[in-house]
C-alpha cells in the first residue's frame, strides 16, 4: 500500500481564519489523483476520526482541474488561545502523510 | 478581453502584508506598466489574537516604515492613489492611527503632502448589543450562539470593510486611504469596482493578489499587477524574472480559504465555480467567468479578550530509561505536578492548567507521529493562572518536581537539562478570539467613521 505523501507532490495545511483549519493533497498527476480522490481513507469520516473532530463537520472539496482534494475542519479552540499548540495549522498535514491509501 | 491599460483598470499589489519588504524596484516596473492604483494590506488574524487584543502591530516599526516610504513616494510621482487596509495587523483604531502616525512621518522626512482618509471600523461593545437586540449579529460556523457579555470582555473588537469606504475616501479626494480591518480583496478591489469594471472580475482579482506574490510561480519574487476589465482580469508578477503561470493563479483559490469555490464578502458572495483560466504567455495568466452575487450587507466581525496568564519553564531529557516510557513518565508528572500545586497553595491557585509540551515526541500536535523513542527531547512546561503572580508561583512551586521527576519514585533523583536562571520565563497574558459573528448593516458606511486630513501646514 501506498502512503498519501507518496501519491502526492505536495501536501500542506493552513489556517482558514482563526476557527478552521484546511489542508490541501496536490497529487501527483491526474491518474492518481482519479485512484485515490474518493478512496475511503480520504472520506471525511477518516479525515474526521484522524483529527479528532465531527465527521459532520469536516468539509471535502474535490478539485480536478488542479488534481487537488482539499479538506477543511473546524478547529477545537479557537487559534492562539493558551493551549495552542500550532499558530498557523502549518504541521497540521504531517499526520496525514503516513495514511495508507 | 482586451489586454492594454488603456482598457483594464490596473492595481499594483506590492506585498501580501505592509512590513513584509517591498522592493522600490518592483514597485517602479509596476508604474512604469500603467498602475492606475496601489493597494494591499497590512493586517491578518493569522499570527494570533494577541495583536487585537493589545492593538500592537506584528511587524515592526521599521519595517512598516521603509516599505510606507516606498509607496508613498510611489503614489506621489506617479500621483495615483494608495490604499492600505488592516493597518497595524488588527485594523483596530489604535493600530491605524500608529500607521497614520508613521505616514505622518514619512511625509515630512520626504516633504510630501499627500490628502490622507482614516477609515475606523472599531466597534463599541454598545453599538453591538443594541445589533444583537435588534437580532442583527449571527454566528459563523462553527460558533454558534450570540452572547452579549462576550461584548464587554473583549479589548477591542472590529468589523471588517468592504470596498465602499475606500470609494468614498477617494472621492472625498483622497490620495491615500489608510483602513482598518478590512477584507482583503475589498482593498484591491476597491478601485477597479469605483470605476465600473465587472465585479466578479473584481473581487477575484482581489483574492487572486491578496497575499502579493503567493499567486506567482516564485513567491519570494516581489508582488503582481492586475488588470481588471469588463469580463475578467490578467495577473501578472511585478519582477521581471518571475512568472505567473494558470496553476499558481487557479491554486491560490484554496490557499487560507476554507471553500474554494465561494468566498464570503461584505455585500456578496464570489463564485469562481465557472471561471476559466488561460496563459496569455509564460507570465501572464487570464481569468474570466468570476461571478459576484449580490446579498445582504454585512461585517464580519473580530474581537480579542484576555484568557489569564503563563509561566513556562524548559529541561531537556536525553536519558534513554526515561525517554523508552515517555507516556508513563508523562502521564505521572502532569499528575504529580498538579497534586503538587494543590497541596502547596491550595484554593490560591484558582484556576489553573498545567500543560507538558514534550518537543520531539509529540509536542506539535499532541500526538506522536510513532511509537519510536526519540533520542532527546524538550518538555516545556506551560502554567496558565488568573494572575501573572500565581503563574509563577505555580511554576515556583512545581520547580523540584519538574527538574528532578525520577522515573520510578524509588530511584535516585535525577537533574534533567535545564538552560535558564532563573528557571521559569514569565510570558504575560494570553488572549483568545472570542467572535466569529457577522453584523447585517443598511448601509457600508454604518459602523465606519472616516477622516479626511488634509496635508500639515508646514510642507502643504
Amino acid at each position: 500500500m501506498a502512503k498519501l505523501s507518496d501519491v502526492c507532490r505536495h501536501i500542506r495545511s493552513k489556517n482558514a481564519g482563526p476557527f478552521w483549519i484546511t489542508i490541501d493533497l496536490f497529487f501527483a498527476d491526474a491518474e492518481r489523483f482519479a485512484r485515490y480522490a474518493h478512496t475511503p481513507a480520504l472520506a471525511s469520516e477518516a479525515i474526521a476520526r484522524l483529527y479528532g473532530v465531527p465527521s459532520e463537520s469536516v468539509r471535502k472539496f474535490v478539485v480536478p482541474e488542479l488534481a487537488v482534494v482539499k479538506f477543511s475542519y473546524p478547529r477545537a479552540v479557537a487559534q492562539g488561545g493558551p493551549d495552542e499548540r500550532d499558530m498557523h495549522g502549518g504541521q497540521q498535514y504531517v499526520r496525514l502523510c503516513h495514511v495508507e491509501v | 478581453m482586451p489586454e492594454h491599460s488603456e482598457d483594464t483598470t490596473n492595481v499594483l499589489v506590492p506585498v501580501g502584508a505592509l512590513g513584509g519588504g517591498i522592493r522600490e524596484s518592483d514597485v517602479a516596473a509596476g508604474i512604469a506598466a500603467g498602475a492606475h492604483a496601489i493597494a494591499c494590506d497590512a493586517g491578518s488574524t493569522d499570527s494570533g489574537p494577541a495583536y487585537l487584543a493589545t492593538g500592537v502591530s506584528k511587524y515592526g516599526r521599521d519595517s512598516v516604515k521603509a516599505d510606507l516610504a516606498i509607496l508613498m513616494r510611489a503614489q506621489a510621482a506617479a500621483g495615483i492613489p494608495l490604499l492600505i487596509g488592516s493597518c497595524g495587523t488588527s485594523g483596530c483604531d489604535g493600530a491605524l492611527d500608529w500607521t497614520h502616525a508613521i505616514a505622518l512621518e514619512i511625509a515630512r522626512e520626504e516633504k510630501l503632502s499627500p490628502r490622507i482618509a482614516l477609515l475606523y471600523s472599531e466597534q463599541t461593545p454598545d453599538s453591538l448589543e443594541r445589533a444583537a437586540d435588534e437580532n442583527r449579529i449571527e454566528p459563523l460556523a462553527p460558533m454558534s450562539g450570540v452572547d452579549k457579555a462576550v461584548f464587554r470582555d473583549c479589548r477591542h473588537i472590529v468589523a471588517l470593510m468592504g470596498p465602499e469606504p475606500y470609494i468614498a475616501a477617494l472621492e472625498a479626494g483622497a490620495d491615500i486611504v489608510l483602513g482598518g480591518r478590512t477584507t482583503d480583496t475589498a482593498v484591491i478591489a476597491a478601485v477597479p469596482l469605483m470605476r465600473g469594471r465587472d465585479a466578479g472580475a473584481a473581487w477575484h482579482a482581489g483574492k487572486i493578489s491578496e497575499c502579493g506574490g503567493q499567486c506567482t510561480v516564485n513567491p519570494r519574487e516581489g508582488g503582481v499587477m492586475i488588470r481588471v476589465g469588463d469580463n475578467g482580469f490578467i495577473v501578472e508578477p511585478l519582477a521581471s524574472p518571475n512568472r505567473c503561470s494558470v496553476e499558481s493563479v487557479s491554486a491560490h483559490m484554496l490557499y487560507e480559504n476554507s471553500d474554494p469555490y465561494l468566498l464570503h464578502e461584505p455585500g456578496g458572495v464570489l463564485d469562481v465555480r465557472s471561471a476559466r483560466y488561460r496563459a496569455l504567455d509564460d507570465r501572464r495568466v487570464q481569468v474570466s467567468g468570476s461571478l459576484f452575487e449580490p446579498a445582504p450587507y454585512t461585517m464580519k466581525l473580530e474581537g480579542a479578550s484576555g484568557d489569564g496568564f503563563q509561566t513556562l519553564m524548559l529541561i531537556g531529557i536525553q536519558d534513554p530509561k526515561v525517554l523508552a516510557e515517555l507516556p508513563r513518565f508523562l502521564g505521572q508528572m502532569q499528575m504529580l505536578l498538579e497534586q503538587r500545586v494543590h497541596a502547596t497553595m491550595g484554593e490560591r491557585a484558582g484556576a489553573f492548567t498545567i500543560s507538558l509540551r514534550p518537543y520531539g515526541w509529540s509536542g506539535v500536535s499532541g500526538v506522536p507521529l510513532s511509537a519510536t523513542p526519540p533520542q532527546e527531547i524538550g518538555l516545556l512546561f506551560v502554567a496558565t493562572a488568573q494572575t501573572q503572580e500565581i503563574a509563577t508561583q505555580i511554576a515556583k512551586n512545581c520547580n523540584p518536581y519538574f527538574f528532578h521527576m525520577p522515573l520510578d519514585l524509588d530511584m535516585e533523583l535525577p537533574s534533567y537539562a535545564f538552560p535558564f536562571s532563573p528557571a521559569e520565563i514569565e510570558r504575560g497574558e494570553v488572549y483568545s478570539f472570542r467572535l466569529n459573528h457577522r453584523v447585517r448593516v443598511d448601509d457600508p458606511m454604518e459602523r465606519v467613521r472616516m477622516e479626511l486630513r488634509m496635508p500639515e501646514a508646514a510642507h502643504g
